[in-house]
């Protein structure tokens, strides 16, 4: 067979990750959660803890990303994400528990249960997609809608002196001494994604090494209930969203 | 050590302990401290996991995250706290997860007061939270029934993949007797191909209670139906005193069993015929026991039932005889416990 620089021309060096399933989604088009999801997958590949993982899926559009994973999951109550989880791996502490969460589970309905499992610095990867938006049912206001953004519930945008201001649970939770990893990250362009890809892969490295509390902010676009096509979507992350929410390491 | 001295709390967590039980996730609540603290001190010697939650509503999701993985789970508290608890125990139900609840009640509604009281009767049989389900309910009398019964809540969890409550009272929770830890009852092994541990050597799984296809609900929900079914048949539970000649038979369960039983007591030495039906599964509801007690004789009995409520089983009562029998009711509310001399002397007047 022939080499070329070192490789053997028939090795395969890009495939459909193993732990994502070869299925197409019901995710909108120029949604985040396909890129995420596989991220997700890959990072989970290249570890080679597929068979060690328990997952746990959100209430929200990625509600049913069982479908799509091809490991453990369940599903948990909105909000409940980090309850369920923090049982699970305290009972099972050789497996890899994750949770999934939008911005309304994690950073709303689900804030109890997000600050107390982060105090508590359980050893858990959470995995934080958060699109400003409730888009599931229908593009309510989210904790982290922007000022100004219109949405079902903010018909002329979110003013603070009515619905306050976006909530940066990330820069909350940093602080907290059970917390061991926390960064910002965005799908908004092919750098960012890999940048993404690399935090995620930190936040589940250190559950593996038992360091502890870890958390990945994503943002990522949500064409549909933003009003925009996907390209501008995507531009509105880097020149708007990401000025409120800025990428990088928080710890 | 067989003999122990124990509250009937204690004597729940001690149960459990022994039935397998190896997640106890709580929230403080009064009448039912002494449960979480008594799990804090032994759970960790027996190799199982405490969790003094932020909320009722972690608790139970951490029930649901331990169930999950094939553990044996559960939760403990009182009215209040329970009717927080019912989002997650309606997801335990549509999950077909195991798990043991324990509500230690007290007066309600509301913040109602720290009193013994039944009036989480409807909420315990009738479903409680959203959605068509059912909790197997489980009602203890005394402290040894209540170290007795945990057991027997997990087997009946495991078995049918179902959450079971276990229906006690302040007084019951607070009240010390000594119990015999021989009539434990036997622990039984279920297996959970189910659970969630990784998928190594099998294809995932998966733990959902959401189905969204065309009619794929309603399927799930005409299985767990199924199910329902077979419990109705199979696992009615009561305890029967001196019903067979008696004209009046008292309906009571848990604390209020031992006081009509008393009074039950008192008017058989004076010649009176009166039995007692104690259902010890409030469901399913010992139907049975009505039926026969309805059906078998000439006489025209009537049921009284009695509760710490304002008359909540007794719907039920009326639900098992269907118009053959006359029902009466007795009760007292928001702590307050109908005595053994007002039991009498109702009977009086419906015997008069």
């Amino acid at each position: 067979m022939n080499e070329i620089s070192g490789n053997n021309i028939m090795d395969k060096i890009f495939s459909h990750p193993k732990s994502l399933r070869d299925v197409s989604t019901h995710y909108c088009p120029g949604c985040g959660h396909g890129i995420a999801h596989r991220l997700i997958a890959e990072v989970i590949d290249e570890l080679g803890i597929r068979e060690g993982i328990i997952a746990i899926a959100p209430v929200g559009c990625a509600v049913i990303a069982y479908d799509y994973w091809d490991f453990d999951c369940c599903e948990a109550a909105h909000g409940r994400a980090l309850a369920v989880a923090t049982a699970i791996k305290r009972l099972r502490p050789g497996n890899i528990v994750f949770t999934y969460q939008g911005d309304g589970d994690l950073a709303a309905i689900g804030t109890g249960e997000t600050m107390h499992a982060a105090n508590r610095g359980e050893n858990l990867t959470v995995i934080f997609i958060n699109n400003a938006v409730y888009g599931m049912t229908g593009g309510q206001m989210a904790p982290t809608t922007l000022l100004g953004q219109k949405t079902a519930t903010t018909p002329d945008g979110r003013q603070a002196h009515l619905q306050g201001y976006p909530l940066k649970i990330s820069e909350l939770l940093a602080p907290l001494s059970g917390v061991k990893y926390v960064e910002r990250v965005s799908l908004h362009s092919p750098q960012e994604v890999l940048k993404a890809k690399k935090a995620v892969k930190q936040a589940f490295k250190n559950q593996i090494d038992n360091i502890g509390f870890s958390l990945v902010e994503i943002l990522s676009p949500c064409p549909t209930y933003w009003g925009l096509p996907p390209k501008a979507a995507l531009d509105w992350i880097k020149d708007v969203m990401a000025k409120e929410f800025p990428l990088g390491r928080i710890k | 050590m067989t003999k122990l001295l124990m509250s009937g709390n204690e004597a729940m967590a001690e149960g459990a302990i022994r039935a397998g039980c190896r997640l106890y996730a709580g929230y403080p609540i009064t009448p039912q401290n002494e449960f979480p603290a008594y799990m804090a001190r032994h759970m960790p010697a027996a190799g199982g996991v405490f969790i003094q939650a932020e909320s009722e509503l972690a608790a139970i999701n951490m029930v649901f995250g331990a169930a999950l993985t094939g553990e044996r789970a559960m939760t403990s508290s009182s009215s209040p706290g329970i009717s927080l608890k019912q989002e997650g125990i309606s997801y335990l139900a549509g999950a077909e997860l195991p798990a043991v609840i324990v509500n230690v009640m007290r007066g309600g509604p509301g913040l109602g007061n720290i009193s013994p009281a039944q009036s989480d009767y409807f909420q315990a049989t009738k479903g409680g939270g959203h959605g068509d389900y059912h909790c197997l309910v489980l009602a203890p009398a005394t402290v040894q029934e209540s170290f007795s019964f945990m057991s027997e809540a997990f087997n009946l969890s495991d078995k049918y993949r179902n959450p079971v409550l276990v229906l006690t009272d302040g007084l019951l929770g607070q009240m010390m007797e000594p119990l015999d830890t021989r009539y434990a009852m036997r622990t039984t092994q279920y297996e959970k191909k189910w659970a969630l541990t990784g998928c190594a050597g099998r294809r995932p799984n998966i733990i959902r209670s959401l189905y969204l296809g065309e009619g794929a609900l309603e399927r799930v929900n005409l299985n767990i139906q199924k199910k329902y079914k077979v419990i109705l048949d199979k696992e009615q539970r009561w305890e029967e005193f001196l019903t067979k000649d008696a004209h009046i038979i008292l309906v009571a369960y848990g604390t209020m069993a031992r006081i009509a039983k008393s009074a039950v007591k008192q008017l058989r030495a004076k010649g009176k015929k009166i039995g007692l039906i104690r259902p010890i599964t409030l469901w399913p509801f010992p139907v049975k026991a009505f039926k026969r007690n309805t059906q078998s004789a000439q006489r025209r009995n009537t049921y009284l039932t009695i509760e710490m409520s304002c008359g909540q089983m007794v719907e039920d009562v009326c639900l098992a005889v269907n118009g053959k029998a006359k029902v009466e009711f007795l009760g007292r509310s928001g702590g307050g416990i109908p005595s053994e001399e007002e039991i009498i002397s109702k009977v009086k007047r419906l015997v008069r």
